[in-house]
C-alpha cells in the first residue's frame, strides 16, 4: 500500500512506524506539513495514489487543519478530522465520554476567573486545573488552596491566548500512584501499560515508569466505548483506577488522537508498530474490497 | 557512522545509519537540539523551540 505520513518532527514513534512500513515494502511518502500549502481543491503535497494518510503531526493545530484538508481531498486519514477535533480539546473530550455514559472525572468549564473560582471552591481542595489544549502534563495545576487558585487563575487570565481563559476544572482523582494507557485500534487494544510516579502527574513524558498491564473485561469495555465515543481510529485511551490499584473500577480521563507508543513498545512484549501496520493494512484492504462492491452495487465506500 | 557539523558549536556530531529527515538529535558537545534537514549528505539545523500545542 502507499502510505502518507504527516509530520513535522520524526520522533522515535514515527521511526518505529516508518521502519515497520518499509520492512513490509510499503511505499511511504513523508509529508512535512511545515513545507506544504493546502488549497481548497489541491495541495503542494504529493498525495497522488496514496491509499491512506497517517497523521503524526506533533503540533495539535497543524494536526487539526491538515486532517481536515486531506479528508476534503478524498484521502482517507488516520485519524479522521472529527476524531482529532474531539480528542484535541479536553472539554470536547470530556463531553464525548460523558455523553456515552463512560465514567469520567467530574468536570466544569468556566469562562471567567470568578466563575472558575466558584467551580474550584465547589470541587474543594485539591482539585485540578488543566489547559483545554495541551499535552505531556504541561500547565496542569493541582490546586491545594484558595490562595493557589487565585494566583493560578490570575496567571492564566493574563497569559494571552484565549484558550487559557477557558478554565477547565476537574475533580482530583486519588489514583494509586499510577494511571493506565491503552493503545487501541478501533476500540481493540493492542497493548496497555501503567505509568507510575511519586508525582501526581504520571505521564511517561513526565518520567512516569512504564510497566505492562493486563486489561480486564471492565477496562476492555471502557476502551471499546471510549474509542467509539470519539469516532474510533488509532487512539491512546487513558484510565485511572478508582478505589485503589487493581480495584477493577476505572474512570476514563482522556483519549489521545496522535498517540505516542514508544514507551508502551518498550514496556510490553507486543510489537506495537507491527500491530498498527497490521491494522492499517486491514483498513486499506477493506476499503479496496468496499470499492469493488461499490462498483458492483453503487454504494459509496469509506476507509 | 557518518558525521555532520553542529550549527551551534561547530563540533562533529555522530549520526546513525537510519537517520530520518525531520528527526531531532542532540549535539554531544554543546547539547543543542538539532533537526535533520537532509540525509545525503547529512545537514543539521537548530531544532524549533517547543510550542504550547505540541504533544499527542
Amino acid at each position: 500500500m502507499q502510505v502518507g505520513i504527516l509530520y513535522s518532527r520524526i520522533r522515535k514513534d514515527e521511526k518505529l512506524l516508518l521502519s515497520e512500513l518499509r520492512d513490509r515494502d510499503h511505499e511511504v511518502t513523508k509529508i512535512d506539513v511545515r513545507k506544504e500549502r493546502f488549497g481548497l481543491d489541491s495541495t503542494t503535497a504529493d498525495i497522488e495514489n496514496l491509499d491512506i494518510v497517517v497523521d503524526r503531526c506533533l503540533a495539535t493545530s497543524r494536526s487539526l487543519y491538515a486532517t481536515q484538508f486531506f479528508a476534503s481531498y478524498g484521502v482517507p486519514v488516520i485519524n479522521a478530522p472529527e476524531t482529532a477535533d474531539v480528542c484535541a480539546d479536553k472539554a470536547k473530550n470530556s463531553l464525548a465520554l460523558a455523553d456515552a455514559d463512560i465514567p469520567t472525572p467530574e468536570t466544569e468549564v468556566a469562562f471567567t476567573t470568578d466563575a472558575a473560582l466558584e467551580s474550584i471552591e465547589e470541587f474543594g481542595y485539591p482539585c485540578v486545573l488543566k489547559p483545554v489544549v495541551g499535552s505531556w502534563g504541561r500547565l496542569m495545576a493541582k490546586i491545594d488552596s484558595r490562595n493557589a487558585a487565585e494566583a493560578i487563575l490570575e496567571h492564566k487570565a493574563t497569559l494571552g491566548h484565549y484558550e487559557h481563559k477557558v478554565f477547565y476544572v476537574q475533580e482530583f482523582v486519588d489514583k494509586p500512584g499510577r494511571d493506565i494507557r491503552v493503545v487501541a485500534v478501533d476500540g481493540e487494544p493492542i497493548a496497555a501499560m501503567t505509568r507510575t510516579s511519586d508525582h501526581w502527574l504520571t505521564n511517561a513524558a513526565k518520567g512516569g515508569h512504564a510497566e505492562s498491564f493486563d486489561i480486564d473485561d471492565t477496562a476492555l469495555d471502557l476502551v471499546e466505548r471510549a474509542s467509539e465515543a470519539v469516532g474510533g481510529g488509532l487512539l491512546g485511551i487513558d484510565l485511572m483506577e478508582v478505589g485503589g490499584a487493581d480495584s477493577g473500577e476505572y474512570t476514563v480521563h482522556e483519549v489521545n488522537h496522535t498517540v505516542e507508543f514508544k514507551a508502551l513498545n518498550d514496556a510490553v512484549d507486543v510489537d506495537v508498530p507491527a500491530a498498527v501496520v497490521d491494522w492499517l493494512e486491514t483498513r486499506v484492504a477493506n476499503a479496496e474490497a468496499d470499492e469493488g462492491n461499490e462498483q458492483r452495487t453503487g454504494v459509496t465506500a469509506t476507509v | 557512522m557518518t558525521q555532520a557539523e553542529c550549527v551551534e558549536c561547530g563540533a562533529d556530531v555522530d549520526l546513525y545509519d537510519d537517520l530520518e529527515v525531520g528527526e531531532i538529535i542532540d549535539c554531544g558537545t554543546c547539547g543543542a537540539e538539532l533537526e535533520v534537514i537532509d540525509v545525503s549528505p547529512p545537514v543539521l539545523d537548530r531544532a524549533p523551540e517547543l510550542e504550547e500545542d505540541w504533544g499527542e
